[in-house]
């Protein structure tokens, strides 16, 4: 009897420090469909694919391949039955051949000698398979265009003869027409019987390629659905609706919106491109936009970390130079980075040494004062831990942002940018977050709040705007809907979803 | 529009490091002749030839081990202590016999070899920075050849010793045997599975564990065969020198010169990226210096301050010109990586 | 990953409580260990707790407690100082050779070396920092230039002999010091510079070159110009291998040698202090600590025979165990308390640094 199934996935939990991302989903995949995974941030998505990547082992539930149970514990086991996976992040060699990545870990010999001849002569196949034959598998991946290491990342993938390919976001940085290209490779192997399970934020991809789809919220499964029966505003949805419940802390009373404090005039750098912007005192301005898509970017712009090199910054109407952090920081800007513990801690460093970070590197003479001043910002942030001394990497998630804002708020800024604030705390913790933007804004603080949760920004911003390949797409008023946002972020254009 | 500035393709110029070695080491050689010239003196005698092609011999086997440690991401720093234990083991037990030569080679390289596998298994298994782990194990060395020999040791057997004088043509015996010994491990690089994971372990070692390669293999396999290669050039000393001496490869400061000659030649010291032969050109280029240095007469302690200052410039010319190591194929593949480690959620 | 859920207390820990805890850090362990050993080398030459012996006893090993401070400066902004040999011995050198026997001239030729060496330091700080030269390397390259010329000054062979007035510095010292008896000058220079040392690390400097060892970019978005603190770290270290010069003249001569080993003799004690060699940990007085330790560990193996020829080896296995003892635990406990843990987790490459 043929099996209608090639995988059939049930009950898959997963939890990361006692944090679920994944409970109790399933998952089928027929032959030779293409399968579309679509969620949130957050949703669930990439920990599922990696779960079946045999990146992640899962807590519980079962997953059945072509029938029989499986269970990987390393990413070479998944390949050899039969899923292979094309992750979002790298997962080449740069200054290896094309062929070289393809066979990594496997060469072809003879006489107990690699043959370059024999992995060229397989590469090739796999191109012919795949309808591509630019590729020269002799060069070194360094050297490919950002489309043509996605074809050597899916050859890989193909070379070990899979039954299911996962492919996780694999436009993200293409080009319309290499978008044309994968939708090719994708038909053909199809056409071999392989599925694709094809994880995607662009409703466009998804309609175009997916046979069924299913849709993720919060780590639990919503949905599966022939595509034909969705609509994409259907489905986005299925993918959102969520009632904003009391999470979000209302506007603090006394909060007026006065001059504006920052002002971008077509800002750019080799990141991004014709940003103009302006934030205003006691405002929360939103931003949205898609991974990838230049927030991180702006921010670090206004913060000299990665300074703008075109067009102009003004605070308080005054044109700036910013090259460097500590220009940014003595000019009164906060820069509170959307990786806490890669770029905003001293994680051996305790909590008080964290907290005087900014104000020892800029206003040294000050630090001793402040360190009254920061005893007394954690008993108003409420801050949990033990004392001034406890090293901060034993602190929870919540807890640390915390003296991350006492740091940044010892040096009295005006402008505040937010990268991700509430990215891996607990949702009790982010409600006080909130509260204290919040009362920040109150304050007279001009805020700008990058965030990848839909919800968060509609929640709490005054404006919203949303970048989109590295330039400014959208910009949309209070109570916009998630659809709205994700319509601009992702390029369907809002008459397109109207139809 | 961040996509299209990752299309464009590195610039040609860089594709072929190698070249621009051998081009640097010809302008070097230029340069040479001509100051040996202003000086009165021919650069091209057979006799300074010979000079220079020995003093490559040396250094060169020493480069070989040091080019494969650093291409696995790693640094062997015990090799001058694996020269000199080389060489006055191998003296000892030879004891100007000839009959002994066999027994004289094979323990010197038995012991650099075992001394080697030490390094890799602290590297690759306990997990030790290559750096601090290869100079600890050197100092035990250099603790033991302290304490057990005081001076030169031991002599050579009356072959190895003709050896080390014979030549072919104007080409030293030794030197062609360094060249067949790069072009072996050259081979082991291209055509071997563990010579394609020393680069993908140096290259990026999460992708190479993600490929189901056992990382520590090529590390331990490279600094066993710098250990080899380090014991061979102890050899290479007792051939000329006739003796062996506890402080002979601390005196040759191969640690440093080699690690300079592996960069020179375009090696990163990251790892992942270089090639035996680049480092033959930084080797080259070292010894025509020191070799235009000698037929100048410089003061042998002014050479050192010489190659101190060319070891930083080269290194700093390096680090400024060398393109980033790591592509990114997504834009966001850098918050993504950092991100995946540390957000609780596993979700980017 | 411990939550804690107390309340925060605006008060630091009683220094009692910090103490008791500390024994439990190898950075406070290294006392322990000290006084062990000092109690072992005191049976086994019971002269030597006499304070005026005891006192002669520390100004032997003040050049080393000074060098391993000026390399705890480096290592802890995450560099390395390799070339702190190779200034000792041109510092001896210049010494030996500029003031002879002429009095007058220690001064100037004092403040000399105090500027010679800030100027290595800076050398060393920019190459490292600014032209992005791995720090041992440019540290070694430094460190073959000076001896070169150190070399070259003296033929090799030692020469020079100072003044008896500029020798006493490293030699004599304060008699009929009330309790003590004899307080060695050294013991005076020692104190004084570690005190200074102290001070500047609990200073806003201090406290920032640590953050920039443990994490330089988020200590560079704090507002920190990362370069110019790790060159300061830098200049300290020659300044530390400056004022070791200055003692060694004392009681070692002339030589272009007499620095050998100093930077690994640092590089340990720096180690067995439980300073993370990556920069970001440890203490200062721990490092210190662990000099002594380190000179009483090989006055006991003289005692027991062994010879001093054996002191790099000893040195080279504190290394190893005191970096892979604790790796080794750690790794097999990541593995068997989070099963959670991705198997493809990126795992720290060959070359990189893990922090005990």
């Amino acid at each position: 009897m043929k099996l209608v199934f090639a995988l059939q996935a049930r009950g898959i939990s997963k939890s990361f420090f006692g944090y679920p991302a994944l409970s109790n989903v399933d998952l089928d995949i027929r032959r030779g469909e293409v399968h579309g995974l679509v969620g949130e941030n957050g949703a669930g998505k990439s920990t599922l694919m990696k779960i079946l990547a045999g990146v992640y082992a899962k807590d519980s539930g079962f997953v059945r391949l072509n029938g029989e149970e499986v269970d990987f514990s390393h990413p070479v086991q998944a390949y050899k039955a039969g899923i292979s996976t094309v992750f979002q992040e790298f997962n080449l060699i740069a200054e290896r051949t094309v062929a070289e990545n393809i066979f990594l870990g496997r060469e072809p010999r003879v006489h107990g000698f690699v043959s370059r001849r024999e992995m060229t002569r397989r590469t090739e196949a796999l191109f012919d398979t795949l309808g591509v034959d630019s590729i020269n598998p002799a060069v070194r991946v360094r050297q490919l265009s950002v489309a043509q290491q996605q074809i050597v990342e899916i050859a890989k993938a193909l070379s070990y003869e899979p039954r299911i390919i996962s492919m996780d976001e694999p436009t993200s940085a293409l080009a319309d027409h290499e978008v044309e290209l994968l939708y090719g490779i994708i038909s053909r192997l199809t056409a071999r019987g392989v599925s694709i399970l094809y994880v995607s934020h662009r409703m466009r991809e998804i309609f175009d390629l997916c046979d069924r789809i299913t849709v993720l919220k919060d780590g639990q499964l919503v949905a599966t659905h022939d595509a034909a029966e969705l609509t994409e505003q259907e489905l986005v949805r299925l993918m959102v609706g969520r009632s904003l419940s009391a999470l979000f802390p209302p506007v603090a009373p006394g909060t007026t919106v006065g001059e504006v404090a920052l002002e971008l005039e077509h800002a750019g750098n080799g990141l991004v491109d014709d940003v103009s912007l302006v934030l205003r005192r006691g405002e929360i301005v939103g931003m949205a936009g898609l991974q990838g898509s230049g927030r991180t970017e702006v921010l670090e712009g206004i913060s000299g970390a990665a300074p703008f090199t075109r067009g102009f910054l003004r605070l308080n109407g005054e044109r700036a130079l910013i090259r460097r952090p500590k220009q940014a920081i003595r000019k009164g800007i906060a820069h509170i980075t959307e990786d806490r513990k890669a770029t905003g801690l001293t994680l051996n460093q305790s909590v008080m040494d964290n907290a005087l970070a900014v104000i020892r590197s800029t206003q040294p003479s000050k630090a001793g004062k402040a360190r009254h001043r920061a005893n007394q910002l954690f008993l108003e942030l409420e801050l949990a831990a033990r004392g001034p001394d406890q090293e901060i990497k034993f602190l929870s998630g919540g807890n640390q942002q915390k003296v991350v804002l006492a740091k940044w708020l010892l040096a009295e800024p005006r402008i505040i940018l937010l990268d991700e604030p509430t990215r891996g705390i607990d949702v009790g913790a982010r409600h006080a977050l909130y509260s204290v933007i919040r009362s920040l804004a109150a304050a007279g603080h001009a805020i700008l709040m990058v965030s990848s949760e839909l919800p968060e920004v509609i929640g709490m911003a005054d404006r919203i705007l949303v970048m989109k390949d590295g330039r400014l797409a959208a910009e949309l008023p209070l109570g916009s809907s998630e659809e709205a946002i994700l319509q601009a972020a992702s390029g369907v254009s809002a008459s397109e979803v109207a139809a | 529009m961040r996509a299209s500035t990752a299309l464009g393709s590195a610039p040609r110029i860089f594709s072929s490091t190698t070249t621009i070695v051998y081009l640097v080491f010809f302008v070097v050689l230029l340069l040479s002749t001509v100051i040996a010239a202003s000086a009165g003196r021919s650069f091209f005698t057979q006799g300074n030839i010979s000079v220079l092609l020995t003093s490559t011999t040396v250094l060169g086997f020493v480069s070989i081990g040091q080019t494969l440690v650093i291409l696995v991401g790693s640094l062997d720093l015990s090799v001058p202590f694996l020269v000199s234990i080389a060489s006055v083991l191998s003296a000892g037990v030879m004891a100007g016999q000839s009959a002994n030569m066999a027994s004289g080679i094979a323990t010197a390289l038995i012991t650099t070899t075992l001394i080697g596998l030490v390094n890799g298994l602290l590297v690759g298994f306990v997990k030790i920075n290559g750096f601090i782990a290869t100079l600890s194990v050197g100092l035990i060395v250099s603790g033991y050849l302290f304490s057990n020999y005081r001076g030169s040791t031991g002599k050579a057997a009356p072959a190895l010793a003709s050896l080390g004088e014979a030549s072919i043509g104007f080409v030293p015996v030794m030197t062609i045997i360094m060249f067949l010994c790069l072009v072996a491990t050259v081979a082991l690089l291209a055509k071997t599975r563990v010579g394609l994971h020393i680069y993908a372990v140096g290259g990026d070692p999460a992708v190479a564990r993600m490929s189901g390669i056992h990382n520590a293999v090529p590390i331990i396999v490279t600094h066993s065969l710098s250990g080899l290669f380090a014991g061979i050039a102890g050899l290479v000393i007792v051939a000329r020198l006739g003796v062996g001496s506890p402080g002979v490869g601390e005196q040759g400061g191969y640690d440093l010169l080699s690690i300079a000659a592996v960069v020179l030649g375009g090696a990163v010291l990251a790892g992942g990226r270089g090639s035996l032969w680049g480092s033959l050109g930084g080797i080259l280029i070292f010894a025509t210096l020191d070799s235009v240095m000698g037929i100048m007469q410089l003061n042998p302690y002014l050479k050192d301050v010489v190659r101190g200052l060319i070891i930083i410039m080269a290194v700093a010319v390096y680090a400024r010109s060398s393109i980033p190591r790591t592509t990114f194929r997504f834009p966001v593949a850098s918050e993504g990586r950092r991100a995946s480690v540390s957000t609780a959620r596993g979700e980017l | 990953m411990t939550t804690s859920i107390s309340r925060y207390n605006t008060a630091p820990l009683p220094m009692r409580v910090r103490v008791l805890r500390s024994f439990a850090t190898p950075g406070g362990a290294i006392y322990l260990l000290l006084a062990a050993l000092l109690i072992a080398l005191i049976l086994y030459n019971p002269g030597l707790a006499a304070p005026d012996q005891l006192m002669r006893f520390i100004g032997r090993t003040a050049p080393v407690a000074i060098v391993a401070a000026g390399q705890y400066f480096v290592i802890v902004s995450g560099e390395l100082d390799l070339s702190m040999a190779a200034v000792i011995a041109a510092q001896v050198v210049l010494a030996g050779n500029l003031i002879g026997q002429n009095a007058a001239r220690i001064l100037p030729v004092v403040l000399l070396m105090i500027g010679l060496g800030a100027a290595v330091g800076l050398v060393n700080g920019v190459i490292t920092t600014l032209l992005k030269v791995p720090s041992f390397i440019a540290t070694l390259g430094t460190s073959l230039a000076i001896s070169g010329l150190t070399f070259y000054a003296t033929g090799g062979a030692p020469s020079g002999n100072p003044v008896n007035s500029f020798r006493a510095i490293g030699r004599d010292g304060f008699e009929n010091v009330p309790i003590l008896g004899f307080l060695p000058y050294s013991v005076v220079v020692l104190m004084a510079l570690v005190v200074l040392a102290a001070w500047l690390m609990r200073k806003p400097f201090g406290r920032t070159l640590i953050a920039a060892g443990d994490n330089p970019v988020a200590t560079s978005l704090s507002g920190a110009s990362v370069w110019w603190l790790r060159t300061r770290a830098f200049i300290l270290s020659s300044l530390a291998s400056t004022v070791a010069a200055v003692l060694l003249v004392g009681y070692a001569g002339v030589s272009p040698v007499v620095g050998d080993g100093y930077d690994f003799a640092a590089i340990t004690a720096v180690v067995l202090g439980g300073v993370a060699l990556s920069g970001g940990r440890g203490w200062l007085m721990s490092a210190v600590a662990a000099a002594f330790a380190l000179e009483v560990l090989f006055s006991l193996l003289s005692f027991v025979g062994v010879a001093s020829t054996w002191r790099p080896a000893v040195q080279g296995a504190i290394i190893l165990v005191a970096l892979g003892a604790p790796l080794i635990r750690w790794r097999r406990r990541a593995f068997s308390a989070s099963p959670g843990i991705p198997v493809a987790s990126p795992a720290p490459s060959p070359g990189e640094e893990v922090s005990a």
